[in-house]
């Protein structure tokens, strides 16, 4: 073996072989406990916590969109329902108008009959007082006539005008 | 062996473009090598082995270096600590009975009292395991400050910037794009942290040995025996969690029954191949890393080569060497990244398949 004589290099040394082992297993040691694991670690919670991101604004993204569609829909909703509201305040408008003057008009309708009514009840009780007080009248009349001596016709005649003049003055 | 041929292939390269650039030239070359003005091969092997002492630069033949700690047990199994200048101070490389045997790459050796000579057990802390460490340390600065950011930080917190943001996004694209779909999404959590820290030791180990001054510069994936670690790591991971289904495709695959029995013929190829994935492992990116230092190596060698030969055509090759150096140092920062790539991505895929799903 040794008469070949390899350059170096290429010769089995045993104590490079030896520093050798132990560099490395220092350097794996340290490197693999504390260097590489942390490393390797955050990048990949990172990279967990941009997909997570993501998701989340995805999921946003599409919450937004779905509340704009839904506020939308409510903004419509609510107009229809302003054009209801409004097309009904004008009905019931219309309405109370017609039927306030349906009622002036019945009111004044009843009225007028009341008047009427009363009116003919007076008339009535006018010419009911009228012929009583006639009545009377013409009791007293007659009364007064037939107490006085009446010598003439003329004078008879003048008597009852006179009377009639007195009790008509008196009414 | 494997390297001789490849030296010597790159000096036929070498000389084949000299040749072809300047014909007349050509013999000159040879004879400069013959004078023994500079041996490209020693230069290349030297710089690409591992050393005791961590080697800076010449200046008029005195070596300006780093000295590092030397531990040996000689053959009594006494320990030895002391600094590798020792060497030196003696003036014939020894220091008590160890020596530096030039004859073994400069490795210590041990002579003994009977006057035969052994290698005693050298743990000593070398030019290449003080590059593990400073890989280590990096490692270990990077990550470890970077898992710091995390701390007390929630998921909505937004990625980080800056460095921590680079590292980040560097782990997690060989995480995502390569373990994940290498390995299946079922497993591959368990195998994660081995394979990024294959990745970044690699990685990191490529691009410290581009760096030609001190805190980088040896020669670390070129060397067997770190790819040997590496793919020994590999083998271990596939086989000691590879499930049921793969040990019955190795031992019974689903072939027709005369390639099994009574000559296990598929089986013993099978059972070959346990061994060969993670050789080709080590083969791979030790053959990739130690070429790629080797050819800059040599066409840094080129500049010295063709200044001997004379100015007139020292000066060219020099413009010519600078940019081929250029091109090559591109090509082997792209060469670091692949290599622990394919390093990576091979374990992955091999891990992977010792978990196939069963299916009818």
């Amino acid at each position: 073996m040794q008469s070949i004589n390899l350059p170096s290099i290429l010769t089995p040394d045993a104590g490079l072989l030896f520093w050798m082992l132990l560099a490395f297993l220092v350097v794996f040691f340290f490197v693999a406990k504390f260097g590489f694991p942390v490393i390797i670690k955050m990048v990949e919670e990172r990279k967990n916590y941009i997909d997570e991101a993501l998701g989340k604004a995805r999921e946003a993204n599409e919450k937004l969109a779905d509340i704009q569609l839904e506020s939308e829909r409510m903004l419509n909703e609510t107009r229809n329902q302003q054009a209801e509201i409004l097309k009904q305040a004008k009905q019931s408008g219309e309405n109370i108008i017609q039927q306030a003057r349906e009622k002036a008009q019945n009111e004044s309708a009843a009225m007028m009959q009341e008047a009427k009514k009363q009116i003919e009840a007076e008339k009535e009780n006018a010419l009911r007082e009228i012929r009583q007080t006639v009545a009377d009248l013409s009791v007293i009349i007659a009364e007064k006539v037939v107490r006085q001596h009446l010598a003439d016709q003329t004078s008879q005649q003048q008597l009852i005008e006179k009377l009639l003049d007195e009790s008509l003055k008196e009414n | 062996m494997k390297l001789n041929i490849l030296t010597h292939s790159l000096r036929i390269i070498v000389l084949g473009l000299l040749l072809c650039f300047f014909p007349s030239q050509g013999r000159c070359s040879e004879a400069a090598q013959e004078e023994g003005g500079i041996d490209v091969k020693e230069i290349v092997l030297g710089h690409l082995s591992d050393a005791y002492e961590w080697h800076i630069c010449s200046v008029n033949g005195h070596h300006v270096s780093i000295p590092l700690p030397v531990i040996v047990q000689n053959h009594d199994g006494e320990w030895f600590f002391f600094s590798s200048s020792e060497f030196h101070k003696s003036g014939d490389n020894t220091f008590g009975a160890f020596f530096l045997n030039q004859e073994q790459n400069g490795k210590i050796y041990e002579k003994l009292p009977d006057g035969t000579v052994e290698r005693p057990l050298d743990l000593s802390i070398t030019k290449d395991v003080v590059q593990i460490w400073i890989v280590v340390v990096l490692m270990l600065c990077i990550f470890l400050s970077t898992a710091k950011w995390y701390k007390k930080k929630t998921p909505d917190t937004p990625a980080p910037n800056g460095f921590v943001g680079l590292v980040e996004m560097f782990v997690m694209s060989i995480l995502d794009d390569l373990i994940k779909p290498s390995v299946g999404e079922k497993h591959y959590r368990k195998y994660a942290p081995f394979l990024l820290t294959a990745f970044f030791f690699i990685f990191i180990t490529n691009l410290l040995g581009l760096i030609p001054i001190f805190p980088g510069g040896a020669n670390i994936t070129g060397n067997i025996n770190i790819t040997f670690f590496l793919a020994i790591c590999t083998f271990l991971l596939i086989n000691l969690f590879g499930n049921k289904e793969y040990w019955k495709e190795i031992f019974w695959p689903p072939v027709p029954t005369w390639l099994k029995v009574p000559v296990p013929m598929m089986p013993v190829i099978e059972l070959f191949g346990i061994f060969t994935k993670p050789f080709a492992l080590m083969v791979r990116l030790f053959a990739n890393m130690m070429a790629g230092h080797a050819i800059i190596l040599s066409i840094t060698c080129i500049i010295f080569i063709t200044f001997q030969m004379g100015i007139g055509i020292g000066a060219p090759m020099t413009l010519a060497s600078l940019v081929m150096m250029i091109f090559m140092n591109a090509l082997e920062l792209l060469v670091a990244f692949i290599q622990a790539y394919v390093f990576t991505m091979l374990s992955a895929v091999f891990i992977g398949l010792a978990h196939p799903e069963h299916h009818e």
